[in-house]
């Protein structure tokens, strides 16, 4: 190819000169045609989010019109499949919270407490084993951690704390917790490293030891990265579906208490698409109505760490 | 000379008192790398007791038979032979439809997309996409490819459905990848007279091909764990023969009909088995997740290898 780029231009006869000219409009028309192409492809991911409102509305909007607003925020119940139907999200949303609340106590203090290890004190050697291994946690399959998590983390604490049910927000938490670790450490510690070494060398001109640069320089500097990494991994906890599922059970249960069985918004999408519900009946459309409010929760998140990470790439 | 009043103050400290302040300091320092390594050993420990426990409970049933069986209501006859063909047979499709997209969108912005609102626009939306739970995604693709495109609970549907879900994964991976190339390759294609597409098709394409591939193994990896989406499209209960063959003996050798069959794959398999009561069932779901986790942690691992090298050969 690269020599006929180099002979072209050569010698050129009249003749020679018309034809090189159709085919290079010819190949103009085709660069244009391979761009519409590779911008099409880009425009896809548009037309994917695009889908994903249009279809969750869609749905939802026949939900609504046989369920008040009202109702679906301030009712305490959830019970589609029941006679007596009830069509209140606020169990749904109640479960989502305590098991999303007990993960991030897990996550977050020790997904920053390994960002600010491996960013300020751990060797390079250390910093390159470890990076990767905790990478794996994020790449085991989800249900094989809600497998984990009923049947290996729940018997364990049923020997600690004896009245513990089977189905539990807590096992289901701390294993999700244990999970999210890499989406905390991995972003957060990327913010940190990105803090310029002059800021570093500053502190320890002033006596200040790696301990106290870590917290009082590192961190600040790098805020709004660890605060994009703290919401993204909110967003993880709010949507995860396996290990609740397995794990909390999928019976709707209006509670505060992650000692408690209940059912998360995803759980609950998950236990009705496994039973075979006709397209078009009030069962198929609530799935959809709880999966708009679950994208709208996560929406918010992702927005807000998106506006978070720009900002603290624009700092340096 | 004078001296202002404060400078002479901190000489009240004697040169002991300092000293130990310093190592009061200091001892903070190892505190802290103590915790980070804790930390560290708790998501490692938690990793190695998952897979050894799933190692130690399923063992005994990773024999040849359980993977060429199907389904059964006897836990010992029961195998995962179509769970891997469906698997198989899901990922051919999720590959076939992201990698040309992702790649191509990952072309499009970093070499042609001009810098106005539809880039932006397109840039929030890759990035709000990778963290929209998988779930939803699974409600796109009951609405859109099952019901609105009347593909049924097909394995194209889940295919498709999976190719949105790992589709800013390949777009991602080839943005970074296509990043890394120098721009005095692109001036050195230019200068020689190649067209924007002679440039990406001959020099930017092969450069980045092993970044791009790492993203790919990296979203097949992760497509091969989802389960929630898989559910909610709609995966058969129990499947108890092959697919219909990809190949045909008369012209033109090539059957598509496997692509409208219904489908089950790994980890929807292990979570089946996971929720049912009877243990021996767990049994077989803890050698179907030994299977499953082998599969996405060499995937992961051979990712990982090849970035290594690529770190490691490329000088520009």
């Amino acid at each position: 190819m690269i020599e006929q780029n180099l002979r072209a231009p050569a010698v050129l006869t009249p003749t020679k000169a018309n034809l090189s000219m159709t085919r290079s409009r010819i190949s103009h028309i085709k660069e244009r045609l391979i761009e519409l192409v590779l911008l099409l492809a880009a425009l896809s991911s548009v037309a994917i989010t695009l889908a994903i409102v249009v279809i969750l509305v869609k749905e939802s909007w026949v939900f609504f019109q046989g369920v008040p607003l009202k109702d679906f925020l301030t009712d305490t119940q959830w019970t589609p499949l029941f006679d007596d139907a009830h069509y209140g999200i606020l169990p749904l949303l109640s479960g989502t919270l305590v098991s999303s609340l007990v993960g991030l106590l897990i996550a977050i203090p020790l997904g920053t407490i390994i960002a600010l290890y491996l960013s300020e004190f751990a060797s390079f050697r250390m910093r390159e084993i470890a990076k990767p291994v905790l990478e794996l946690l994020a790449a085991v399959p989800t249900v094989v951690y809600g497998y984990f998590a009923f049947l290996v983390v729940t018997p364990l604490l049923q020997k600690l704390y004896p009245g513990l049910p089977g189905f539990n927000l807590l096992s289901a938490g701390l294993v999700m917790g244990v999970m999210i670790i890499p989406y905390v450490s991995s972003l957060s510690e990327d913010a940190m490293r990105a803090v310029p070494m002059n800021l570093r060398e500053g502190s320890y001109a002033m006596g200040a030891t790696r301990f106290q640069t870590a917290l009082k320089v590192v961190t600040p500097a790098a805020f709004s990265g660890i605060a994009a990494a703290y919401i993204l991994a909110v967003s993880r906890a709010v949507g995860e579906t396996m290990v609740v599922a397995l794990a909390a059970g999928m019976q709707p249960n209006f509670t505060w208490s992650p000692l408690e069985p209940a059912a998360t918004m995803t759980a609950f999408i998950v236990q009705v698409s496994q039973g075979d519900l006709p397209h078009g009946s009030i069962g198929y459309q609530s799935i959809f109505a709880v999966g708009l409010t679950l994208f709208l929760v996560t929406l918010c998140f992702n927005l807000l760490g998106f506006w978070l990470r720009r900002r603290y790439r624009e700092v340096y | 000379m004078q001296h202002p009043a404060s400078f002479a103050k901190p000489a009240t400290h004697s040169v002991a008192q300092i000293r130990a302040i310093i190592r009061k300091h200091k001892r903070w320092d190892l505190v802290f790398a103590g915790l980070g390594i804790l930390a560290l050993i708790i998501g490692v420990v938690t990793l190695a007791g998952l897979f050894i426990d799933l190692v130690a409970t399923g063992w005994g049933r990773l024999t040849p038979e359980f993977f060429t069986s199907f389904s059964s209501r006897r836990a010992t006859s029961a195998g995962i032979a179509a769970a891997m063909v469906g698997t198989l047979l899901v990922i051919l499709v999720t590959v076939m439809a992201a990698v040309p997209l992702g790649v191509g969108a990952g072309v499009y912005l970093e070499e042609y997309a001009p810098k106005n609102w539809l880039t932006g626009i397109i840039e929030i939306n890759i990035s709000n996409l990778a963290g929209v739970p998988s779930v939803v995604y699974g409600l796109l693709g009951l609405g859109l490819f099952v019901y609105a495109w009347n593909l049924d609970h097909s394995v194209v549907a889940a295919g498709l459905t999976l190719a949105l879900l790992i589709l800013p994964i390949v777009i991602v991976a080839t943005r970074e990848a296509i990043r890394t190339i120098p721009g005095h390759i692109r001036e050195g294609a230019y200068a020689l007279g190649a067209t924007k597409w002679q440039l990406v098709a001959h020099h930017i394409l092969p450069y980045s091909s092993a970044g791009i591939l790492t993203g790919i193994i990296i979203g097949v990896a992760r497509a091969i764990g989802e389960t929630a989406p898989l559910i909610t499209v709609g995966a058969a209960v129990a499947i108890f023969t092959l697919p219909s063959s990809p190949f045909r003996s008369d012209f033109p050798f090539l059957s598509l009909e496997w692509l409208k069959e219904p489908f089950t794959v790994m980890p929807i398999q292990m979570f089946q088995w996971t929720s049912r009561p009877d243990q021996a069932f767990q049994i077989n779901a803890a050698a179907a997740g030994v299977v499953l986790i082998v599969m996405t942690l060499a995937l992961n691992g051979l990712a990982i290898y090849i970035r290594y090298r690529l770190r490691k050969n490329i000088k520009w």
